[in-house]
């Protein structure tokens, strides 16, 4: 085995522009770039203004604030610059703007959800009119164009206590679910899904003690001190279902594990190394098992599907939509599509907002023509923002592929398997 | 995760590697840290252009002038021949059309205003079959207003030896307001993206036509055609008068076509393509590489037969040097290079350095060297090889594309 350590690359100071080559190959891979000139780059907001704003904090420029952080530009940097995390560090460091009235609605996904979702026979009509929607338009400026996601009358955490919760100690392997705001108080049914394909597998599903919203739409609205509070609570929390219950925690949410992993300690200095390995996506979970051969998956004969697939901008930096997709293709009765990867414009609250609305529609553009081109049954992906973009911005519906696998599953053939199996080992 | 062949760097090599084994019913993966360096390409891709500083007409033939050790040469005149009437053939199948042979050196007029020689020429671009003269007279040099990756005094200068008239001349459209705000902005990409969307091309060529009045030729920069290459096809067939393309100020937009067109080759061909990954180490076992761990996958190790080695030179990190060592950062291979810092430069220099030739180790299959044993199963192709002075030789790219060729015959062996 060869040590990696005595190769780490040579950098003459801390800053990890240092890296940078000046090649601009970023600048052809941002997809504000292409359809908003006012946006300077990733290459100038990033390393370049980097090294300005280090002589004088007086070059920033809220123009940074246009960045979908969708890291699109470091995944193509060949030379391990963190565009993305320099630019987000900037904002967090030097913007002067405060976030409004409107950012924080945004933001608290969860506490906006948590009152949302009680009151949703009232809340959902309302926010879909049209009167509601003209008004959060010219006061909040929240783009009249949205439609929000329903708020669900049951939450998951309340469903799961009363109806799977005892459940869950009948197997004899466990993981824990970080579900996330969106399956918590919009869409139980996905939460409900991964239950159902973890128990087929022969895994227990368990909630954390009390979860807290990931924080992305904290950080991008520039609510950094209660987004650092929400990540230590977290990495607690993940702590304690980790190293002290031997418990991983898996998710369904993209972004939310791509932001625990990587934007935790990058923007927020909030330390993971305990954790990080072992918080994944249940797609890779799943992957992994079927992989190396623990795991059987048994398919119905009568699912019969085109699908396209949708790489979100946080499965292509975290390289993971290889696990999703692979899933799919398994499913004997699913014809596969796969779409060239773009950005769709949403990045979470970017897109809601009035004076984004234009650059979040063009930047998805070239993703809207291919899936209406696609001739699909519906398009698959793996966050839940691409799925409302997609959705309101094309004429196909979107599924999660937990929610595709759920449905595909032959749940008793495939419990069958692996309960033969360790009985077999018992005897 | 299992393959039958991965291979580590996503560059012209990494690619013709997994384009041919793909087609052979390889199921390949590529794993590559980042955009390669096809985003620089000039349009030509060189077999030879100088050996000892003496220019070559003839490539094929003076590949036997070369050193033993020259990658050339170790993939055997014998074969060398057979493999580089290939590797168009392979690059066509991706969708990309090349002028030129092996046999014989083309050339083309590059930004400097001097006409070099070449072995392939993307169709964006003009062959010239003489090195001292210009087949027009009256040259009408047009450039964007603001655009400042095209540096028309050169060509005009140049264009002066062949005793050829030129003026410059600026465009300047509303279309393009937008991007020349952003002075740092105003890239041959974007402006390709205006045009891609498709709406200004008329405007444009109406505006060289009226130009290019009273002149024989029109030399523009290669800022047509990023994603759509009928842009390119539409501009020459429009504009009334010959139109010679030559290449700007990098991002390359025919380098960033070609290798679009090339990642997509691949991946129809059932390949899997690991953008922005990086491999941190492998597994060995009795002189094999059993698998590779990587920054994106961590634990769920990227297994295969055989692994080619494609992660190219100095610039790309295939090789490293530090103030006191050199490496190869992935698997810590033996480096074929001076261990003394005083020997790999030269004082003067536009000298033969000798850095330039330094590389991985390999036996005579091409397969790599760890302590100085072969790795049954580890394969080194391209620019990491060594052996070579690519830039002064201009054999950059026919050493990518021959050697990786080359390796996967040793593969499917």
């Amino acid at each position: 085995m060869m040590k990696k350590e005595i190769f780490e690359p040579f950098n003459i100071s801390d800053n990890n522009f240092e890296q940078c080559v000046k090649c601009t190959i970023c600048t052809v891979y941002c997809p504000v770039l292409e359809v908003n000139p006012d946006y300077p780059g990733p290459k100038q907001s990033g390393p370049d203004g980097e090294r300005l704003r280090l002589k004088d904090p007086g070059f920033y420029d809220e123009a940074l604030k246009l960045c979908l952080n969708c890291k699109r530009c470091e995944v193509a940097c060949p030379h391990g610059v963190k565009i993305g995390d320099i630019i987000q560090m900037a904002r967090i460091k030097h913007s002067k703007k405060k976030p409004k009235f409107r950012d924080m609605i945004l933001a608290n996904t969860d506490i906006v959800g948590s009152m949302a979702s009680t009151f949703a026979p009232l809340v959902n009509p309302m926010v879909a009119l049209k009167p509601v929607r003209r008004i959060m338009d010219g006061v909040l400026k929240i783009d009249h164009h949205r439609i929000f996601p329903k708020y669900a009358g049951m939450r998951f955490e309340t469903w799961y206590r009363r109806y799977a919760a005892k459940k869950q100690m009948d197997f004899k392997k466990h993981v824990s679910y970080f579900h996330g705001c969106y399956v918590n108080y919009n869409f139980p049914q996905q939460g409900k899904d991964l239950i159902k394909i973890m128990n087929a597998a022969g895994y227990g599903v368990h909630l954390l003690e009390k979860e807290k919203c990931c924080g992305v739409a904290l950080i991008s609205n520039g609510l950094i001190k209660q987004a650092t509070k929400q990540a230590r609570h977290n990495v607690e929390a993940f702590k304690k279902s980790i190293i002290d219950k031997k418990m991983p925690v898996i998710s369904t949410s993209s972004t939310c594990i791509f932001t625990i992993r990587d934007e935790y300690p990058h923007l927020l200095g909030v330390e993971n190394n305990e954790i990080r390995d072992e918080s994944e996506l249940a797609t890779r979970f799943l992957f992994r098992l079927v992989d190396s051969g623990k795991l059987k998956l048994v398919f119905k004969k009568n699912y019969k599907k085109r699908i396209a697939y949708h790489t979100p901008c946080h499965m292509e930096k975290l390289g993971w939509s290889i696990y999703s997709t692979s899933l799919l293709r398994m499913i004997p009765g699913v014809d596969f599509v796969s779409l060239e990867s773009r950005c769709c414009g949403i990045a979470g609250t970017y897109g809601f907002k009035k004076e984004n609305y234009e650059t979040s529609q063009g930047v998805g553009k070239p993703l809207f023509d291919q899936i209406d081109s696609s001739d699909v049954d519906f398009v698959a992906t793996d966050c839940e923002t691409c799925k409302w973009q997609i959705e309101m911005s094309t004429s196909r519906s979107v599924q999660h592929p937990i929610s595709i696998l759920a449905e595909a599953l032959d749940v008793e053939a495939t419990m069958k398997l692996w309960q033969n199996e360790s009985a077999e080992i018992s005897l | 995760m299992k393959f039958d062949n991965i291979i580590i760097g996503g560059g012209l090599s990494g690619l013709t590697c997994g384009i041919k084994l793909a087609e052979q019913g390889r199921k390949c993966a590529i794993v590559s840290s980042g955009q390669s360096a096809i985003h620089f390409f000039s349009g030509s891709f060189d077999l030879l252009g100088q050996v000892n500083g003496e220019e070559v007409s003839h490539p094929i033939e003076a590949i036997k002038n070369l050193a033993d050790t020259h990658p050339y040469q170790r993939v055997g005149i014998e074969n060398i021949g057979r493999l580089a009437e290939e590797a168009p053939q392979l690059l066509n199948r991706a969708g990309l059309k090349f002028c030129g042979k092996a046999d014989q050196n083309h050339f083309v007029l590059t930004p400097m205003g001097v006409m070099k020689p070449s072995w392939l020429t993307l169709d964006d671009f003009t062959c010239f079959d003489q090195k001292h003269s210009f087949p027009w007279k009256k040259v009408l040099i047009l450039n964007f207003s603001g655009f400042l990756d095209f540096h028309t005094l050169f060509v005009k200068d140049g264009l002066k030896k062949f005793e050829v008239d030129s003026q410059i001349k600026n465009i300047a459209m509303k279309a393009f307001e937008a991007i020349r705000k952003n002075p740092s902005e105003m890239r041959s990409t974007n402006i390709a993206k205006v045009f891609d969307k498709g709406d200004v091309l008329d405007e444009f060529v109406k505006k060289a036509n009226l130009l290019s009045e009273g002149f024989e030729v029109i030399i523009l920069p290669s800022v047509f055609g990023l994603f759509n290459k009928k842009v390119v096809d539409e501009l020459k067939a429009k504009v009334n008068k010959p139109v010679v393309l030559v290449p700007a100020i990098p991002p390359s937009v025919p380098g960033i076509r070609s290798q679009m067109l090339l990642s997509r080759r691949f991946q129809e061909l059932g390949g899997t393509f690991f953008m922005g990954d990086n491999v941190e180490e492998g597994y060995f076992e009795n002189n094999r590489l059993m698998d590779i761990r990587t920054n994106n996958h961590g634990d769920i190790k990227l297994e295969a037969d055989a692994f080619i080695l494609a992660s190219g030179s100095f610039y790309s990190k295939g090789i490293v040097a530090t103030h006191d060592k050199l490496y190869e950062p992935i698997f810590g291979l033996d480096i074929d290079g001076d261990t003394d810092r005083s020997q790999w430069l030269d004082e003067k220099f536009f000298k033969d350095q000798p850095y330039m030739h330094f590389g991985v180790k390999a036996d005579s299959n091409f397969r790599a060297l760890m302590k100085g044993q072969a790795i049954e199963n580890l394969y080194v192709a391209g620019s990491v090889l060594g052996g070579a002075n690519a830039l002064k030789e201009g054999s950059g790219a026919g050493i990518s594309l021959l050697t990786s060729l080359h390796v996967v015959e040793q593969i499917l062996k």
